[in-house]
């Protein structure tokens, strides 16, 4: 019973974190371009962008 | 080449256009979303960011390959050409609407709610799992409440969508299939808040929550399937034109608004433009395409004095022409008058989950009422009697139901886009699957509304290639024709090209003059022969005023257009012809396609009434054209199809816009939404059986939350699973060929239209 007094609270807050992460990820247009983000690793930066 | 250059700067947006079509992003910077169809892997974006990124005064470009977008934000009061580079490029740039701009609110709303249910829903489901393997006494409790505490927000904020939409169906006093889930819900809620309180030992918030979860999901794919289609069509080319340049009396020019345009006004239009609104030419002559407003197939020779509709492309020369009505009272707006007249077969469908949700409500309601009152009545135990009729509320909430439909209609939605088809909404496939009786446009439709040269074989080759030569100066639909059959014949070189708008083309070549045009205006030696026998008049080359070679066309017929009107006469659906075009042109047409019926010279509202004859008859119709003319008919017709070369308002007055090239998209699309509705009927009949089953089970007072997530989430998997079949039911051949040309071939199509 002490052991899920400590253990509940902090398997929530790891899951909280991940959904907090999720909605980060969603609010900061990183899920706009899926196929673009996917190609774009394709691409050298040889000059530095201006 | 400089020629070719100037052809595709012609048919891009001008800049004043760009400029009225951007918006302001604050600090002098404006920003200007682009359609750009052909881009397609990380050069092409790597491609456009640079060379964009290089020209003055733009902070940035930025291409989402999702969509098929460039954003360029930049500065200063004149537009950057950013358009032209982009031509340059080999990339055709189509403007945006700055409406159907701007992030998609509903989906991102959904999404999060999707997020917090299933974190919500996993974690409450770990806690309720402990609960039914023994946990007890103060254990048991503390789950519950810490339960009862993540509950909280999914139900303000998943739950939200539903309460605010089911409060809105009771305000209107109608019902929908979400009333019965707030309901369920939030009482599931509230009874399992009481029995914690009480130290009770069922709960049921691990149902309600993923209840909500599942329910999410299927709204979400729903939404993000219409979305998608919805991009796809609006990131097609704009045919209206945005704005004019009026010509002011002082000889000043300036750009404006088609809205701000009024009768009396001059204005310069451009061949190659488009007309803005309805007006009368002063001076200038020049060929007049009017498939999209007529559905004629050959373009109108003009000028002055002559009328114009608004819609109608000009070919060959720049036109002035006087304003003679506002953009409001213009053919366009009338035609969306008459669409707007007729909209009423559409209204009164109603979609099938409507109409089951319309029983369901009463009869799930109803049900747990009459539990409460009989085990009230055999027990006299109230507590019992209402955890009773609240787990009959929760067993029969239509989770099943719910996704039933939305999730065929979803898989059936991306069957139709990967061939090429979009569908608006998953109401156009049920009725589209009801349909018996299906018309046809003819120009544009059932042709390409491109003339094709059938005599090519019977020409001289030198002539031939002379012919293409001296055509590749002209944007007229024939000569465009005879340039397709360019090839060095040894051709004397070209000197001096001019284009005589209404006659046709001039060239010195090697001391002779050349003509490509009417007979009676090449042929200025010997005027003999009348007008041709064809329809079209007659097309000679001529050589000093003598004829050298006459040049015959017929209408094109799109790809496939007799294969598909086999396949819908094969189904079981009557197929009929209407043009406004002659009757001697729509006669060739249907004969060569095998239809046997055609209505030819219908004016638009011709077309609506023989429409609404037929449905008053008890026909369902399917109407499929693409002009101005046949809007209303789109919007008057049980169920409507256009191409993706349709005019704006008739692809947004249409269903389904297919974007390829072969008409097949009609008997596959009814072929999918035939199927699609089979499905659909199997799954509402699972659901029913599955609460035939639960239901009595319930109302005995047999479920506990165990049994209740069990039961739900297997009569979920079940209907995915009964809707996944839609993806092996079709044929595979379309399938490869759709994988094969899309990328091409929506971007082609974007580009030439």
């Amino acid at each position: 019973m002490t052991t899920l007094a400590y253990l509940i609270p902090v398997a929530l807050f790891l899951g909280a974190l991940g959904l907090a992460g999720f909605l980060w990820a969603l609010r900061s247009g990183q899920y706009e371009d899926l196929d673009g983000a996917a190609e774009r690793i394709l691409i050298d930066r040889d000059e530095p962008r201006s | 080449m400089a020629l070719d250059l100037e052809k595709v700067t012609l048919v891009l947006p001008s800049g004043q256009e760009i400029s009225l079509a951007s918006r302001s992003i604050g600090e002098n910077l404006r920003q200007t979303d682009l359609s750009v169809p052909a881009v397609h892997c990380a050069a092409c974006i790597q491609t456009i960011e640079t060379a964009i990124g290089k020209l003055d005064r733009v902070e940035g470009a930025r291409v989402n390959l999702s969509t098929k977008r460039v954003s360029v934000r930049w500065r200063g009061e004149e537009v950057p050409p950013f358009v032209a580079t982009l031509g340059r490029l080999g990339y055709g740039a189509h403007l945006f609407d700055p409406e159907a701009d701007g992030k998609d609110k509903t989906l991102s709303e959904l999404i999060r709610a999707v997020a917090v249910a299933g974190f919500a829903a996993g974690n409450i489901m770990l806690l309720s799992v402990s609960v039914w393997s023994g946990a007890q006494g103060a254990t048991r409790d503390l789950f519950h409440w810490v339960s009862a505490l993540i509950a909280i927000p999914v139900l303000a904020f998943a739950g939200g969508i539903y309460f605010r939409s089911a409060w809105n169906a009771l305000r209107h006093s109608r019902m929908n299939m979400d009333v019965p889930i707030a309901v369920g819900v939030s009482l599931a809620y509230a009874m399992s808040l009481y029995e914690t309180i009480n130290h009770g030992d069922h709960a049921y918030f691990d149902a309600s929550v993923s209840l909500l979860f599942f329910l999410l999901i299927g709204r979400t794919l729903d939404h993000v399937m219409r979305e998608r289609a919805r991009t796809a069509v609006n990131g097609l080319a704009r045919l209206a034109a945005r704005g004019a340049m009026v010509l002011r009396e002082d000889g000043s020019r300036d750009y404006l608004p088609v809205g701000e345009i009024e009768p009396g006004m001059e204005l310069l239009i451009a061949a190659g433009e488009r007309m803005p609104i309805d007006g009368r030419i002063i001076s200038g002559a020049s060929d007049l395409d009017c498939s999209l407003v007529s559905g004629e197939s050959t373009p109108r020779t003009v000028g002055p004095g002559a009328q114009v509709q608004a819609g109608t492309l000009n070919l060959t020369g720049p036109l002035t022409i006087e304003a003679t009505a506002a953009a409001k009272d213009s053919f366009l707006a009338e035609m969306i008058r008459l669409m707007e007249a007729a909209e009423g077969a559409r209204a009164r469908h109603r979609r099938i989950a409507d109409r089951v949700s319309a029983l369901y409500a009463p009869v799930v309601h109803l049900t747990a009422f009459v539990t409460f009152l009989g085990w009230m009545a055999a027990t006299g135990d109230w507590h019992r009697a209402i955890t009773i009729a609240i787990a009959v509320l929760i067993i029969t909430c239509p989770c099943a139901l719910g996704l039933a439909v939305p999730i065929v209609q979803v898989v059936a939605a991306r069957r139709l886009f990967e061939s090429g088809v979009m569908v608006k909404d998953g109401s156009a496939m049920e009725r589209l699957a009801g349909i018996d009786t299906a018309l046809f446009d003819k120009t544009g439709t059932l042709t390409l509304g491109l003339p094709r040269l059938i005599n090519a074989p019977s020409i001289d080759p030198t002539m031939l290639a002379m012919a293409a030569e001296m055509a590749a100066h002209s944007r007229h639909p024939f000569s465009k024709a005879i340039a397709g059959n360019a090839a060095f014949a040894g051709q004397p070189k070209l000197a001096s090209v001019s284009e005589h708008p209404g006659f046709g083309i001039e060239a010195i070549a090697e001391g002779s003059t050349w003509r490509l045009g009417r007979r009676g205006w090449g042929e200025w030696k010997a005027r003999t022969g009348g007008e041709g026998k064809q329809g079209y008049g007659g097309t000679v080359l001529t050589k000093d005023g003598v004829i050298v070679a006459t040049f015959d066309f017929e209408d094109e017929l799109r790809a496939d257009a007799k294969a598909a009107i086999e396949q819908l006469n094969g189904a079981g659906v009557s197929v009929e012809m209407l043009s406004g075009d002659t009757e001697a042109a729509c006669g060739e047409v249907a004969e060569a396609l095998g239809v046997e019926r055609f209505v030819p010279a219908l004016l638009p509202s011709g077309k609506v009434e023989h429409i609404e004859a037929l449905t008053r008859t008890g026909h369902k119709v399917l109407m499929v054209g693409d002009g101005l003319n046949d809007t209303p008919a789109l919007g008057a017709a049980h169920v409507s199809i256009a191409p993706a070369t349709a005019a704006d308002i008739g692809r947004n007055a249409a269903d389904f816009v297919f974007l390829r090239r072969s008409l097949l998209a009609v008997p596959l699309a009814l072929d999918i939404s035939r199927k699609a509705g089979l499905l659909i009927r199997q799954n509402i009949a699972i659901a029913i059986v599955y609460n035939g089953i639960a239901v009595p089970v319930a109302i005995l007072g047999h479920v506990t939350p165990l049994i209740a997530a069990v039961a739900m989430s297997a009569s979920s998997l079940l209907v995915i699973g009964n809707a996944l079949r839609l993806q092996g039911f079709v044929s595979h051949a379309s399938v490869q060929d759709a994988r094969h040309d899309r990328r091409s071939d929506i971007g082609a199509l974007a580009q030439s239209s």
